[in-house]
């Protein structure tokens, strides 16, 4: 790094670049300014809108109670940037510092930012995904797309058990319309929360008019003769005869543009350290390249030092923050990006909240409350430490429970609390399914210890 | 200092104008033994995860033998009701606290509050009106203490026509809440205890007349919801609406008081507040933090050995958790010893938080601001009388018992 006389001149006069413009790239931005950055600050972001907040999409916006276009981010600081919106990075080179972009143009930059997220994994068959009727949900268009077919759908078919597509399950079903949730594994949410938990989110499923079926796939979407979705065929031989489908099976991170770029960008995301500086393909960090968001892999002291990448509000927001500081500060005043991954979903009326790593988890301990009442707190133990917590209408007592896996402390936790009940005696194994198996559940993947994994980083092309 | 010493001060009445230079001491030591059975808790993050921790309980009946008889004498009520859940823990206390968000709160009702905006702006006009010509008012005795029990009444449903009636018994409640050291205390608890009783049956009347003639209001709710839990038993109810009435008077009238005397000692933040309305906002939020109503949660105890800031405190040890003290922690809040509206990132302990956290925080919120914000606008040139004015006894919910301020006109 050069001397203090470089970043003097970096913080008044330099070029920063931020690449995708949502939440972890606005926020970015807003610190920057509000740590005194004078430079100039670029944008870019490949949708047409300015920063908006995407939870709304699968839960407001679906209802009808909030519109798409109003979904837009809170703004914290005047950013006084150039935008450029609706241009997708297509390429970096490293070596003269300068972004590609789909027009043609190329953006220099002193130091970069990625934040560029990720995109909702398509329906793996082309045409059939073409059909009319089939949706993804990731953007705000998505959204609006969505909400406007739903106005007349006769039947809603959700290809996947995630949490997005438990969220798209339960709209459905507050406005009243007919679902069929087609799940791979043996109940929904298992790949973020174990079969324990998945359990509990499949009754709340039924419970709610939900045609759920468990253990199977969707084999074929079948349209009519204008292309329009007539049925889906599942693999068990049944059909399930549907208008609109909704794919949910993941995320894939956007790092194809980065292809032959050299830096250490896969399908699994971006490798960076803990003061989010990006690696490059031989593993060594660099100087002037920064990652934040869901795009970003970085390695986490709590859990054994893996790299760890989370589709997380919070995690966006903490990440940028942590990135954009370190962007405009000298080695001795940077940060680590320490945050203990937590995210929240409602659905079915239930507000889900989790710390930690549950999918890490070995057994699971109902601390609090009881799974029969769906109110609950669940704590998840790995190799006799706590690791993770999730609650069903408990969000309260998270906190404390994110100290205990701050702490390390022991599992099961053996002491009394209030609404200990009876089932809170034992854990049970937590059941997660075989993470050698495809899933597309978990909003946090562990992704091995090494930012120069030969087995899954630097395939050029597609993710 | 000796073990307990400053605890004694704190409750002594000498002290109530400023206890703030002995919140300072006390914080020299966050968890600090006061007691054989007493823990007091003073800096804002040890504060702060006592009240997120589940080896904390707020039911009295966890105290063990000795902590239940080292508390300080406290004036209890003296009640067949069973408690209200301010004083259960989970899951009574969260299936009753449920129950009464219904009709209050979101998810079920997210207007009630909203709602009840254009009758408290009337309800203040109507008490500022009643100032007249006067040349010096006693804010609480005209404005601060009738104001909420006018909420309340209306919350709740009370027929107009009752309303003075259940005034008198709020008032003599209230005052057995703070005991004058001049009055016989038998008198007063029988006083108390008659004022409960009345209050009492007539609630219990009210409840029948509402479960056969529901109106909208909230004891109609209460009695005739059908929730997924279940209906309140009609003890349930009695309880529950004499929590909120006791729970959201004084704490109320105190946050109002408090409020104004703060103003009129930074009278560049009523300019202020005069001026831009708006900053009645982020005002409220500074005032709870720096003058909290609540300063100290009393009644919990612990279920287990909790390690804290260096200390075991033992299971069934008596916790008091300082609020007001961890509200002014240097580690938590820049300069805490200034009153500044535009402070950031003001994560306050004024309404608690955790599971019990105040239950009326959005309607306090509310009747604050517009009543802080109406006295402003109104009161042309008002004066502090006397500083620091005389306090009430009551060192938990500490506030001055008479208010006296001077002005110049009332303005229309």
């Amino acid at each position: 790094m050069d001397g203090d006389g470089y970043l003097e001149w970096m913080r008044s006069e330099g070029r920063i670049v931020i690449v995708g413009a949502s939440l972890a790239g606005l926020r970015a931005a807003e610190t920057l300014r509000e740590e005194g950055f004078t430079g100039s600050l670029t944008l870019i972001g490949d949708e047409p809108h300015e920063p908006y907040d995407r939870p709304p999409l699968s839960k407001q916006v679906l209802l009808g109670t909030a519109s798409a276009d109003r979904t837009l981010l809170p703004r914290r600081w005047a950013i006084d940037a150039t935008w450029r919106l609706g241009v997708a990075a297509t390429g970096l080179d490293m070596a003269a510092k300068r972004v590609r972009l789909a027009d043609g143009d190329e953006v220099g930059y002193d130091r970069l930012l990625i934040a560029t997220g990720v995109h909702a994994r398509p329906w793996p068959h082309e045409t059939e995904a073409d059909l009319d009727g089939v949706f993804v949900l990731r953007t705000r268009d998505d959204a609006a797309r969505l909400q406007r077919r739903l106005t007349s759908a006769r039947r809603v078919l959700v290809i996947g058990a995630g949490f997005t597509g438990s969220e798209i399950a339960s709209a459905c079903r507050e406005r009243g319309l007919p679902v069929t949730v087609v799940e791979r594994a043996a109940a929904p949410l298992v790949g973020a929360l174990g079969g324990v938990v998945g359990q509990v989110a499949a009754e709340l499923q039924r419970e709610h008019g939900v045609d759920l079926r468990c253990g199977l796939m969707v084999t074929g979407l079948e349209g009519d003769s204008a292309g329009r979705l007539r049925c889906a065929h599942l693999s068990d031989g049944t059909t399930v005869e549907a208008d609109v489908a909704l794919v949910s099976l993941g995320a894939t991170r956007n790092t194809a543009w980065l292809a032959g770029s050299g830096l250490g960008a896969g399908p699994r995301g971006i490798a960076c350290d803990a003061g989010c500086r990006a690696f490059d393909v031989r593993g060594i960090v660099t100087d002037d390249v920064f990652v934040a968001g869901d795009v970003a892999r970085s390695p986490h002291a709590l859990f054994g030092y893996q790299f760890l990448s989370l589709e997380h509000w919070g995690n966006a927001v903490a990440q940028a923050e942590v990135a954009a500081h370190n962007m405009i500060s000298s080695s001795s005043e940077r940060r680590p990006h320490l945050w203990v991954p937590a995210f929240w979903s409602s659905q079915f009326g239930v507000s889900i909240k989790s710390v930690g790593v549950p999918s890490l988890g070995e057994e699971i301990l109902i601390a609090q409350g009881a799974l029969a009442e769906r109110r609950f707190t669940g704590v998840y133990g790995y190799q006799g430490r706590v690791i993770a917590a999730v609650t069903f209408d408990q969000t309260k007592w998270l906190e404390f429970y994110q100290r205990l896996i701050e702490g390390a402390a022991p599992f099961p936790p053996a002491f009394p609390m209030v609404d200990h009940r009876a089932e809170g005696l034992r854990p049970v194994p937590a059941d997660f399914p075989d993470p050698s198996l495809p899933t597309h559940g978990p909003s946090v993947t562990l992704s091995g210890y090494s930012p120069t994994d030969r087995r899954v980083a630097f395939t050029p092309g597609r993710a | 200092m000796t073990q307990g010493t400053l605890l004694r001060q704190i409750t002594d009445h000498a002290n109530r104008a400023d206890p703030y230079p002995l919140y300072a001491e006390l914080r020299k030591t966050p968890v600090s033994q006061q007691g054989d059975s007493l823990f007091v808790v003073s800096t804002y993050w040890e504060i702060k995860s006592l009240l997120h921790d589940p080896r904390i309980s707020s039911d009295a009946r966890n105290l063990s033998p000795q902590a239940a008889g080292s508390l300080p004498e406290q004036e209890e009520e003296e009640s067949a009701l069973p408690p209200a859940f301010l004083k259960l823990d989970p899951p009574d206390h969260d299936r009753l606290r449920r129950m009464t968000m219904r009709p209050f709160g979101p998810p079920h009702t997210p207007r009630r509050v909203h709602n009840m905006r254009g009758e408290l702006g009337r309800i203040v006009s109507d008490l500022i009106d009643g100032f007249g010509d006067r040349d010096q008012i006693d804010l609480v005795d005209d404005f601060s203490y009738p104001f909420p029990v006018t909420v309340i009444c209306r919350l709740l449903g009370i027929p107009r026509e009752d309303e003075a009636r259940f005034h008198s018994w709020a008032d003599t409640i209230a005052a057995s809440l703070d005991p004058d050291p001049d009055q016989d205390p038998g008198e007063r608890r029988r006083g108390s205890q008659q004022a409960r009783t009345e209050l009492g049956m007539y609630l219990a009347g009210l409840i029948d007349e509402r479960r056969s003639a529901p109106g909208d209001d909230m004891l109609s709710a209460l009695v005739t919801d059908h929730s997924p839990d279940g209906q309140m038993t009609p003890m349930e109810v009695l309880s529950t609406a004499a929590l909120l009435l006791i729970a959201g008077h004084e704490t109320t009238v105190n946050l109002i008081t408090n409020g104004m005397l703060t103003l009129l000692r930074n009278p560049d933040v009523l300019k202020r507040l005069r001026d831009e309305p708006r900053l009645a906002v982020p005002l409220m939020e500074e005032l709870l933090r720096f003058e909290p109503p609540v300063q100290l949660l009393p009644q919990r105890t612990t279920l287990a050995d909790i390690d804290i800031a260096g200390v075991t405190i033992p299971k069934g040890a008596s916790v008091w958790l300082v609020l007001a003290s961890g509200n002014r922690d240097p580690q938590r809040f820049p300069d805490p010893d200034r009153f500044d509206p535009d402070r950031k990132d003001n994560q306050h302990l004024g309404f608690g938080s955790g599971i019990h956290n105040c239950f009326g925080a959005p309607l306090a919120r509310l009747e604050a601001q517009l009543a802080l914000t109406e006295l402003a606008r109104r009161l042309d040139n008002p004066r502090l009388v006397e500083d620091p004015p005389p306090y009430r006894q009551n060192a938990v919910l500490r506030g001055p018992r008479h208010l006296n301020i001077s002005l110049d006109s009332c303005r229309s």
